[in-house]
């Protein structure tokens, strides 16, 4: 974006905090971009003839009678099929050596789509992995993030998602990404054969984090070319929301607003949901779906980012090791996809939403179990059973490194009901358990029912 | 107010915009900024010294210090006639499916009504009548509902009716009466008439306390909790909790003539779901009617602008106040009113104002229970009686109830259906705390009159004692994890296991099923006597491991009699299949 002869030059700025600058500038149109000394900014206020931008790389070294050019309009993105295999900062710019991408100038942040203009999703996508495609089945269109804490291995989870998930593009939205992350997702791409369905928008922790907040406009905007002019399935991974979170809290904060819950800004629930409802399922055939991380702390959904972003998510998957089998699982408890029912039982097997109740609420029994073990108590026959009917399930079926069509997971779940458990236990619709039940070698001998 | 008032932007934040006013301007004024020859609709929140500070019900983008704004003159207001309902509107009533495009753009303002169609009408008054606001003048169908053409709300007096138009066709704005004051002016009356939505509409002489059951086929509630005509509640729960569904099976379900349905704040697609599946879906209640012949849907998502999404709540409040005028049983439903509460604190915020608890508005309490007040049972001065049934979700942050929106919602709604966590978790939908929970309305002697006519004699006294099994089961539960399974005696494994019975016979309940999702009242009076019977019964165990095997075949067994059609061949042969495993351990 070069800066045109007519424009004018304002050198005066009259007040500076770590995030923002303020000046007297006339003309000034709200969410404008500017160049302040240098860095790229954005209007964030404006008060009379005072106007406040925030400079996204932060105001370090800035001296009040720094140069200040306003470019009449807000920042935008080049869109054509030219963006694919490419690799961006979050401005928009090439880092990967190559030339500038031509195309057709888009506002980023643009407008919503019509709720009647909306397709109600339907078209399942499968990963192989049960915790997700037994019990929380995705749909194209959706938007659901991992909740996870930053050690479990979330940036794996998502390239393998992403790639086995069959779409015409997938994005990528990096913000606060260690650099290892950001190669780790380039290698897995590559190798893989799918540079070409890429675009990647990285804001790296070697970056300022002010400049993440540009970084899901810029690939939703990427996401709606591909989606809605080319009419194609688009898979947006954003990782990581809770240091975009983080950075709205640092310019709001810098702005003097009253902070809410956990020093995040009120209108936080606002922000997250003009993001995440850019997922959609158009008629015409185009989808964007949205599976994004937000790091945890110590477990906690209370805190206002994850609570925030599960009020607005069609369900999240929740990442936690399993210590008994040593691996990672989604947890059955806490996860959920909110268009499962979409389908579930419809588009796969008919037994499925009851096969998965089934052995969640047997697996809860499980859990009930283990706290009685670990208060001192004896167990009953059939805590027994449930506990190693948890471990078996989790192992074969809740593992994340599982890969398996969705019919062999129904399967699994029918051999463990008949290997752990009598009819009346897994109380499951007559109907079905007259078509599927497995009969299955005891290990404990049975009581009599 | 003054049709002539202007001023220009002297300053913006976010989507608050600061007005230098030229001429009177007043409070809640809707105005509009000229941003590049497009109006983007404005309401005034505030004035002071000559500026008047007004939140945009659009995006600010590119909004500039000098932009000319012109003032409307009237408050936000909701267009009212024959042909809302089936239809989908914003949060300020402009009609979803006639604007144009993918995108929703700035200032595409759709009209309410269709100004075109005709109206197949049928006079009600005599000419020589004395009138006053909201006498029913006339009568269309729209759908299958009599769609009363009301005396316009916003005149005041009586009035004489001189002339009503024959029966015939008419578009909303043609004239369909003509009034006369006392002073002989004429008033032209036609099927349109517009009402400011943050005012009530009181065209009606009393309102009663609220004495009759709102059927909504939901056990849990029916059954435990009800809600009744003209009653208040709501629905707290965190994210994930079944708030959405549960709304939306009520809103399925209800036997109500109209439903009205606020979708503010919350996700696109499940809006999505009520627009593609309420055209397919039969209305419960009248066989051969789709769904959405007696529905109306507000949409403000939450990526729609958030001003607006106040807005969405009143306009919903108006449109179900007009259709309760005509003397029809409204059913109102907004998720999530704490979307509502958020969009109030982002603007106090923005405005810098003292902040109450949790950075809420000072007056949040009094806005919510206002808010609640519009809902009841009216009676209007032609004998008819009319009702607004209103049930809101709210979504407390962490899940933590002692939040302020939840607590000032419980002081002003009558039933509250708190969702637990824990039972979302379990699977055990609807995940309604059956001990929490409460309906104020059990208690009123009106209520229980009916319900024993409708019901049973004497069914408040049975709902109290299934009440009672569920509490003293929590208690056994309590006693079995602190003492052990066998630090207790069989008969509290009894106690517990008798209250498994009760939740997942009657709590637990499968929205999506096709036959378990809706229970008729009838066959929850059955299976409500069912389980008490089964409660009384006393039964032989040996030892404590008898118990629960025995009480999960008995639950099995009534599960199935849930899942199959009432009163069917499949239905008796579970039954025959449950008395026979009662028979095995009776002992009474
Ligand atoms: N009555 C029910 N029967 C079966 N599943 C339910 C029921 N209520 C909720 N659920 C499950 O819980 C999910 C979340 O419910 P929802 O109503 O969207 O929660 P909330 O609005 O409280 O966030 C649903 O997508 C569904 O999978
Ligand atoms: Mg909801």
């Amino acid at each position: 974006m070069e800066i045109l002869a007519f424009q004018r030059v304002y050198t005066k700025i009259e007040q500076l905090t770590k995030a923002t600058c303020t000046l007297r500038a006339q003309g000034v149109g709200y969410e404008e971009l500017a160049m302040v000394h240098g860095r790229l900014a954005q209007v964030v206020k404006i008060m009379g003839d005072e106007v406040t931008l925030q400079v996204f790389s932060g105001t370090e070294g800035i001296p009040t009678n720094a140069e200040v050019v306003f470019y009449g309009k807000p920042p935008t993105l080049n869109v054509s099929d030219a963006l694919a295999g490419r690799f961006f900062n979050a401005f928009g710019q090439p880092i990967d050596g190559g030339p500038e991408v031509q195309g057709e100038e888009r506002e980023i942040g643009g407008p919503s789509v019509n709720p009647v203009r909306r397709k109600q999703p339907s078209e399942l996508i499968t990963t192989g992995i049960a915790g997700i495609d037994l019990n929380n089945t995705l749909v194209t269109g959706q938007k659901i993030p991992f909740f996870a804490d930053p050690d479990q291995p979330y940036n794996q989870v998502m390239a393998m998602v992403a790639l086995r998930a069959k779409a015409d593009k997938i994005i990528l939205g990096g913000m606060g990404l260690s650099n290892d992350d950001y190669l780790f997702y380039k290698h897995v791409f590559e190798n893989a054969g799918a540079l070409h369905r890429i675009v990647s928008f990285v804001n790296t922790t070697e970056n300022p984090p002010v400049e993440r907040l540009l970084v899901p406009d810029m690939a939703l905007t990427a996401a709606e070319y591909f989606a809605v002019d080319k009419n194609e399935k688009v898979l947006v991974l954003l990782s990581d929301m809770t240091l975009y979170a983080d950075a709205l809290s640092i310019v709001s904060n810098r702005m003097d607003q009253i902070p809410s819950k956990d020093s995040m800004p009120g209108s936080l629930y606002s922000d997250l949901a003009k993001i995440y409802e850019k997922a959609v399922q158009f008629e015409a055939g185009g989808s964007i779906t949205i599976i994004a991380v937000t790091t945890l702390s110590s477990g906690d959904i209370t805190h206002a980012v994850p609570d925030n972003t599960g009020y607005i998510t069609e369900g999240q998957l929740f990442l936690r090791r399993d210590t008994d089998i040593g691996k990672v699982i989604v947890d059955p408890f806490r996860s959920l996809s909110r268009l499962k029912q979409l389908v579930i039982g419809k588009k796969t097997r008919a037994d499925h939403p009851q096969v998965m109740n089934a052995a969640i609420r047997l697996y809860a029994d499980a859990a009930n179990a283990r706290t009685k073990l670990e208060n001192g108590f004896d167990l009953t026959d059939y805590d027994e059973r449930a506990l190693r009917f948890a471990r078996e399930y989790s192992d074969r079926l809740l593992a994340i490194d599982v890969n398996l069509h969705v019919e062999d997971m129904l399967d699994t779940a029918w051999e463990l009901f008949g290997k752990y458990f009598s009819k009346a236990e897994v109380g499951i619709k007559q109907e079905l358990v007259e078509k599927h039940w497995k009969e299955m070698p005891r290990k404990l001998p049975q009581l009599s029912l | 107010m003054n049709t002539t008032t202007t001023g220009h932007i002297t300053g913006i934040i976010a989507n608050l915009a600061i007005i230098k006013v030229q001429g009177p301007v007043a409070q809640n004024e809707v105005c509009y900024v000229q941003h590049e020859g497009a109006p983007l609709m404005a309401e005034v929140i505030k004035v002071r010294s000559g500026y008047a500070y007004a939140q945009v019900f659009e995006s600010t983008r590119g909004l500039k210090t000098g932009t000319p704004v012109e003032f409307a003159g009237s408050m936000l207001e909701a267009t009212l006639g024959p042909g809302i309902l089936s239809r989908n509107y914003d949060g300020l009533m402009h009609d979803l499916n006639t604007m144009e495009g993918i995108f929703l753009k700035r200032s595409d303002y759709t009209h309410a009504l269709d100004l075109e169609r005709r109206w197949g009408f049928t006079p009600l008054a005599k000419p020589g009548t004395l009138v006053q606001a909201g006498d029913w003048l006339g009568e269309v169908r729209e759908n299958a509902i009599p769609h009363r053409i009301m005396v316009p709300f916003s005149l005041s007096g009586t009035y004489t009716l001189r002339r009503v138009e024959p029966a015939g066709e008419y578009k909303v704005e043609d004239t369909i009466a003509v009034l006369t004051d006392a002073a002989g002016r004429q008033v032209e009356v036609s099927m349109k008439q517009k009402w400011p939505v943050k005012q009530a509409i009181r065209t009606y002489i009393e309102k009663p306390r609220p004495y009759k059951l709102l059927e909504t086929g939901i056990r849990t509630i029916d059954t435990l909790n009800p809600i009744v005509e003209g009653g208040t509640g709501f629905i707290p729960g965190p994210f994930g909790s079944g708030k959405t569904v549960l709304q939306q099976a009520i809103s399925r379900q209800a036997d109500a003539d109209v439903v009205v349905v606020a979708a503010c704040g919350e996700r696109a697609n499940e809006v999505v779901e009520l627009f593609s599946e309420f055209p397919q879906l039969e209305d419960p209640w009248h066989p051969g009617r789709k769904l959405m012949e007696r529905t109306v849907i507000i949409a403000n998502t939450s990526n729609m602008p958030v001003a607006a999404r106040e807005a969405s709540v009143y306009t919903a409040m108006t449109i179900a106040e007009y259709y309760r005028s005509m003397g029809l049983k409204v059913l109102l439903l907004a998720d999530s009113t704490s979307r509502w509460a958020q969009a109030l604190r982002e603007m106090s915020n923005r405005m810098e104002e003292l902040p109450g608890p949790d950075a809420f508005p000072m007056d949040l309490s009094a806005i919510i229970s206002n808010f609640y007040s519009r809902a009841g049972i009216v009676k209007l001065r032609n004998g008819h009686s009319g009702s607004i049934t209103f049930i809101g979700t709210v979504s407390p942050a962490g899940g933590n109830l002692k939040e302020p929106v939840t607590e000032s919602t419980r002081k002003a709604a009558r039933c509250f259906y708190a969702l637990s966590q824990q039972r979302a978790d379990s699977k055990r939908y609807p995940a309604i705390d059956p001990i929490d929970s409460y309906s104020k309305y059990l208690e009123y002697p009106e209520l229980q009159a009916t319900l024993a006519e409708a019901i049973l004699p004497g069914w408040v006294d049975l709902v109290n004692r299934l009440k009672n099994i569920l509490l003293r089961g929590k208690e056994a539960a309590e006693q079995i994890n602190i003492l052990g399974d066998d630090g207790v005696t069989v008969d509290y494994h009894l106690q517990f296991w008798r209250s498994e019975v009760v939740d997942a016979v009657i709590l637990q309940q499968d929205a999506f099923d096709a036959v378990d999702a809706r229970t008729p009242l009838a066959r929850q009076k059955y299976m409500a006597e069912l389980v008490w019977d089964i409660c009384q019964m006393c039964f032989a165990f040996e030892s404590f491991e008898e118990v629960a095997p025995y009480f999960k075949r008995i639950i099995n067994q009534m599960k199935q009699m849930n899942y199959s059609v009432f009163e069917s061949e499949a239905f008796t042969q579970f039954e025959a299949g449950l008395q026979d495993i009662l028979a095995e351990r009776k002992t009474n």
